[in-house]
């Protein structure tokens, strides 16, 4: 009989979820206790968060060019801008393909004379109907996709004389 | 006594019997079944475990606005960081805030009375209740970023995603099914350039070309499987 005492906490166990299901709030769980319902809470009015300093610093220095800034800039690039702004720039992306107000390309003489902080604050704050990335694209990525965007604007105005070994390649 | 039984006897010979003769083979089944059952039961609930119904394997659950990853990746084209944006540097891939649907949807489709949530959304500055479709239990900590910086990538887990017009869970998400890769990466491990593609099969020298990977990643094989990677 006391053996069989023994025994019942062996059937009793994985009665509850306890372990699987923890009392504490998952990233973006459900909290029913804030008005908007959700555990991510937005920063209380002037708190400076971690990283905000080093985050304001990377947006005030522009990067140094290396291949490596513009093999990021192409990846990034790729991701949030070409949907819209086209893998060349000309603003014939897949969603305007679909209805969205298409973007300008970058080869107009009014981009290509614009300095590289117009970029960044287009890219940060959005401009017309674009949204602003900051939420996506850290700042140091904002330069990496500005220094490709420099690069396509070369690509497309480029002269030959200054690429004399891409001759032969053309038809 | 005796002379009791006797006298009896002669009259119902079948009732003197305490047990009927089937009762042999009642009594054989009987122990044969206090053996099988019992084992029968418990391989039935160990077998359950595996069975969709509990691992959620293929379950699609309903969302309050049917996104169609068909749509937006196998169709339009939009990487996966597009929208889960901190895949590369948290344990969250990043599920996107309601002003990443309305980059486009400010534009597009705005009438439609499928995206209604979307905008009210957008309106309430309250997020929108979407259903988990891949849930592990606390007690396994798992690390997208450390994934997708080492090699595996997004379909590995999360299936063919471009392809499916709603979300569903692609594996059985069961510690065996981490085991299975975590005790043997190698055939799994694709380079950074595949990361994040949307069809991905092992080519012909994934052999040679895995165990090349997990020496450029500096994965330590020998202590994938420890306890303490995933239970912490």
């Amino acid at each position: 009989m006391r053996a069989a005492l023994l025994l019942l906490p062996l059937v009793l166990t994985a009665c509850k979820q306890e372990m699987a299901q923890q009392r504490k709030l998952g990233t973006h769980a459900a909290a029913p206790f804030w008005p908007d319902g959700t555990s991510a809470r937005p920063l209380p009015v002037g708190v400076v968060a971690r990283g905000a300093l080093e985050h304001d610093r990377a947006l005030a220095e522009p990067p140094p060019v290396t291949p490596a800034l513009l093999q990021r800039g192409q990846e990034r690039y790729g991701i949030y801008c070409a949907p819209c702004h086209g893998l060349v720039g000309d603003g014939d992306g897949m969603i305007p393909r679909r209805g969205f107000p298409r973007p300008p390309s970058y080869h107009t003489p009014r981009l290509r004379a614009a300095p590289a902080s117009h970029f960044l604050e287009v890219i940060t704050h959005g401009y017309g109907v674009m949204y602003g990335y900051a939420a996506r694209v850290e700042p140091a990525d904002r330069w990496a996709i500005i220094a490709y965007i420099r690069a396509l604007q070369l690509s497309q105005g480029a002269e030959l004389a200054a690429v004399p070994e891409a001759r032969e390649k053309l038809p | 006594m005796r002379d009791d039984l006797d006298a009896s006897a002669p009259k119902d010979a079948v009732a003197a019997q305490l047990f009927p003769p089937w009762a042999t083979l009642a009594a054989r089944i009987a122990l044969v079944s206090l053996v099988v059952l019992p084992l029968g039961l418990l391989g039935l609930l160990m077998t359950l475990q595996y069975t969709p119904y509990i691992t959620g394997q293929s379950i699609t659950p309903d969302q309050p606005v049917p996104f169609s990853h068909e749509h937006h990746v196998g169709g339009l084209g939009i990487e996966c960081r597009y929208c889960h944006s901190s895949v590369e540097t948290s344990r969250f891939a990043g599920l996107p805030p309601t002003h990443t649907c309305m980059t486009c949807h400010s534009q597009l489709w705005t009438n439609a009375a499928m995206l209604e949530p979307v905008r009210r959304s957008l309106a309430e500055g309250r997020p929108i209740r979407w259903r988990r479709v891949n849930e592990l239990p606390d007690y396994a900590y798992f690390d997208h970023s450390v994934h997708v910086r080492n090699g595996v990538g997004c379909t590995s887990c999360h299936g063919p995603v471009d392809t499916m017009p709603l979300m569903r869970q692609a594996a059985p998400l069961t510690m065996g099914w981490c085991l299975d890769c975590h005790r043997n990466p190698a055939p799994h491990l694709r380079p950074e350039s595949e990361i994040f593609a949307g069809h991905w099969a092992p080519p012909p020298g994934q052999e040679a070309r895995g165990a090349e990977l997990v020496r450029h990643y500096g994965i330590r094989t020998e202590h994938l499987a420890d306890c303490s990677v995933c239970h912490r």
